[in-house]
């Protein structure tokens, strides 16, 4: 079966997800545009939405909407030759238009699992739960005459659990996305241990149609992405706990959070990167990796704690920020959750005194004018120098955590997780959109 | 000439759209009949007033498709209540519209149906992104052209001229005239406080128009640089007889006369003969200075339609400034800059100003009226004494519809 008989069935699990939907999408498109070969003339392309709820599937189909519209106006050039033998097609947003129909009628939403029994291959992407997805691909794999293969978007199970579970005989790989799908560029690809040869290159020639920039990771739970970003929050979480002896809780989670985003020169502070993947998904991705890995627990009682008092960040479906560890107004942070008085207390009740207690930040580039810069390196650089001798909490702070960052990432490679540098820093690059990467000689 | 026909009170607004700092394209911006209203209070204004109109202009392309708006002739008493009951015309010409605009109120006051004509030019373009104004703008080209046609259809069909070019004169050189031009139109347009391009701070803006252009997501030969901007924008004007220009108040020294033009039209079904040349541009030129009584030696300024870098080089060419084929070799020397041998688009022109494609023609006679006349500000160039004459060339279409006017100072 070639590559693009595989694509004439496919299914989504959990279409109507944040993972899901973004993942219906680019294979939506993928789909379409082989459907709109001429030699593909006439030939059925199917792909099922499946998801539990018809709500929510309604509004993923809204979402394939705007979006489309938004990709069919950017590649406008390639669509009009596309539709070239369509004269009835003239202005471009006729053409758009078209395109639009021609992609969404790829998609069936359904909440009947049963529609996968069809399809040649099968997107998961449902909740981190291993007995779950192992109990789904069994009876799907049971009842499908084509022996259908599996891209699991988990990003902590290993896979050769999944696959010795569900009895694939190696019709499984992990083709881990990061949050949005359609915007990022980070695939991590897990193969198990018995992947077979096939479905490995069909998921690098995939990953390279959807222009995505494939990083190899071992079936070690966590991976490399959130094998570094787990091990993050916990370092941030105990320095938080030090911090406590000198400062309140709020005032020591605000230091962490500055510390992280402008200290290091990060997009976002670790404790609004938790709350846009959500406590609670953090937490549980924990938990998964916790029960494969042999010597090691990862556990955060901050999180735990704040989880009970049902703080759980997250996004609202119009990808907006819910209230997590932090309080947000227009996609800013502007308070912090006490789990003692159960409230949020406004940041500029307390910033002033904890930014003097940071005391001089040397003149960090802001991670804006970095990430694209062409003199990114020789910027960062010059800041790193003044970071390494100036002589203030938040500087001392700074330093031990791109120590510990670095650490984290040379561990990845010494348990086998990664095979070199170069991977995991491009995850944390690409898939973070960190302006350089945790292995690094700036310090 | 029958009578002398003068220019006076010009009027532009605010040319918006990306590079303004005001512009946010996902807020609401003025409307069609705001732009109207403040270009033609901004001319009423300084002549007195609406009860010295006797007739009134206005010039749009493709209101139609933009704002879903035609019938503009009847924004007039919207502008100003004294013009109820006056008779108003609405003219279109691509983005020649503005220059036809000038024409029929020129022609208005030549046929003495009128001492006083308010000339409006006006588009509003930003209610739609890039992609469907290319839509909307392929309407000044041949509509059977439109299925074959690029995306972006304009870009396309000059980026095609630039390829022809390229292929018949070089492409390096040209490259970099046309990123000096890119150079020239914003610094020009920083001069000039209504410019899109006035907020402009980039150092090495010509190391940026060397921008390699990406047909797979643009066209071939051009990059975005290359091209005028998407414009909201409206410019006004009075076009006045000697009668005219006393009822309103106005020195004629305040005043520039229109001393002769070439307005023509090409088949819009035919290919150019040669689409190195424009050679439309070139013989409406040739009709502007001969019933002007003119050379082009003559000329002091000129205000000329840059809808792209190549056209702007090109018309070099057409106007005779520079021979066939040297026109990079005539802006690399720096004779189209502020201070070079005849300083053109003082104010940015379609690239730097902006490019609301209805008020372009009206734009230009403002620009040539306020440097004729001393008051373009911070954007003044020298006219020299023995060359006292302004230009202006508004094309409409590749090529198609021209207008070019002869100005001097009145006197």
């Amino acid at each position: 079966m070639s590559y693009e008989e595989r694509l004439q069935h496919v299914s989504v699990l959990g279409a109507a997800g944040k993972m899901g939907s973004g993942i219906l999408l680019l294979t939506a498109i993928e789909m379409a545009d082989i459907s709109l070969k001429p030699e593909n003339k006439g030939k059925p392309f199917v792909l099922n939405a499946i998801d539990v709820s018809d709500e929510a599937l309604a509004g993923v189909m809204k979402y394939l909407k705007a979006q489309v519209l938004k990709m069919a106006e950017k590649k406008m050039v390639g669509l009009r030759k596309v539709y070239a033998h369509r004269a009835d097609l003239i202005d471009n947003d006729e053409i758009i238009d078209q395109y639009i129909f021609d992609v969404i009628s790829l998609v069936r939403t359904t909440t009947r699992m049963e529609a996968a029994y069809d399809s040649y291959m099968v997107f998961e992407a449902i909740k981190e739960d291993p007995e779950m997805k192992i109990s789904i691909f069994s009876k799907i794999s049971a009842n499908n005459p084509h022996q259908p293969w599996f891209f699991t978007n988990t990003s902590s199970i290993p896979i050769t659990k999944l696959d010795e579970g569900a009895g694939l005989n190696g019709r499984i790989i992990g083709f881990h996305f990061y949050n949005p799908p359609a915007v990022q560029k980070l695939v991590e690809l897990i193969k198990a241990e018995h992947t077979l040869p096939e479905v490995e290159a069909f998921a690098q020639a995939y990953a390279k149609n959807l222009r995505k920039v494939v990083v190899p990771s071992h079936d070690v739970a966590g991976f490399i992405g959130n094998g570094h970003f787990m091990r993050d929050i916990l370092y941030a979480s105990a320095e938080v706990e030090n911090l406590c002896r000198d400062l309140s809780y709020v005032e020591a989670v605000y230091a962490m959070n500055k510390v992280s985003q402008d200290y290091l020169v990060r997009p976002m502070g670790i404790f609004q990167l938790i709350d846009y993947v959500g406590v609670d998904v953090c937490s549980f991705i924990m938990s998964v990796m916790t029960r494969h890995l042999k010597e090691e627990t990862l556990h955060c009682p901050l999180l735990d704690n704040l989880l009970a008092q049902g703080v759980k960040g997250g996004q609202f479906s119009d990808g907006s920020q819910k209230d997590g560890v932090l309080k947000y107004e227009k996609g800013r942070p502007v308070a912090i959750y006490d789990p003692g008085t159960k409230v949020y207390v406004p940041i500029s009740d307390f910033q002033s005194k904890v930014d003097q207690k940071l005391g001089d930040m040397p003149p960090a580039p802001a991670w804006k004018t970095v990430v694209g810069h062409k003199a990114k390196h020789e910027i960062l650089t010059d800041y790193f120098t003044l970071l390494k001798t100036a002589e203030s909490m938040g500087a001392e702070l700074a330093r031990a955590y791109v120590v510990r960052s670095n650490t984290i990432g040379l561990q990845l490679i010494n348990s086998g997780v990664a095979l070199n540098e170069n991977d995991v820093n491009t995850v944390m690059l690409t898939g973070f959109f960190h302006a350089y990467g945790p292995i690094n000689k700036y310090l | 000439m029958r009578r002398k026909v003068y220019m006076i009170a010009g009027y532009n607004t605010l040319s918006m759209g990306t590079g303004r700092k005001e512009f946010n394209p996902k807020k609401d911006r003025p409307g069609l009949e705001e732009y109207i209203r403040e270009a033609g209070q901004g001319t009423l204004k300084q002549i007195g007033g609406a009860q010295n109109v006797d007739e009134c202009v206005i010039g749009n392309f493709m209101a139609s498709r933009f704002n879903r708006q035609a019938n503009l002739a009847a924004f007039f008493p919207y502008v100003d209540d004294g013009l109820r009951y006056k008779p108003a015309i609405r003219v279109e010409g691509a983005c020649a519209t503005g220059g036809l605009a000038l024409m029929s109120g020129i022609k208005s006051v030549l046929a003495e149906t009128a001492e006083v004509v308010l000339v409006i030019g006006v588009e509003v373009q930003n209610t739609v992104k890039a992609i469907y104004c290319a839509d909307y703008l392929a309407g000044a080209g041949w509509f059977k052209n439109r299925k074959a046609g690029h995306a972006y259809f304009f870009p396309g069909q000059f980026s095609d001229r630039a390829g022809s070019y390229f292929e018949k004169y070089g492409r390096e050189k040209t490259r970099q005239a046309m990123a000096r031009w890119f150079r020239n139109a914003i610094e020009n347009a920083r001069l000039c406080p209504t410019a899109q391009e006035h907020h402009n701070t980039v150092k090495d803006l010509e190391a940026l128009a060397m921008m390699e252009p990406n047909g797979k997501s643009f066209v071939d030969h051009l990059n975005v640089f290359d091209c005028s901007k998407v414009s909201d924008g409206a410019s006004a004007i009075a076009i006045v007889s000697e009668e005219g220009l006393k009822r309103c108040g106005i020195p004629v020294s305040d005043a520039i006369e229109v001393l002769g033009w070439g307005q023509l039209e090409e088949d819009i079904t035919k290919p150019p003969s040669d689409p190195a040349e424009l050679s439309t541009t070139k013989e409406a030129v040739k009709q502007a200075l001969a019933s002007a009584g003119i050379t082009r030696e003559e000329i002091g300024t000129a205000e000329i339609h840059d809808c792209f870098s190549i056209a702007g080089l090109m018309c070099m060419e057409a106007i005779g400034f520079a021979e066939k084929g040297k026109g990079a070799d005539y802006i690399l020397e720096g004779h189209t800059g502020r201070t070079g041998r005849v300083p053109i688009n003082t104010t940015g022109g379609l690239i730097g100003w902006g490019h609301p494609t209805g008020g372009t023609g009206v734009h230009q006679a403002v620009t040539i009226l306020e440097q004729l006349t001393g008051k373009a500000g911070d954007a003044q160039v020298e006219i020299p004494a023995g060359r006292p004459y302004g230009l202006t060339v508004n094309m409409g279409g590749d090529d198609k519809s021209l207008v070019s006017i002869v100005y001097k100072k009145g006197q």
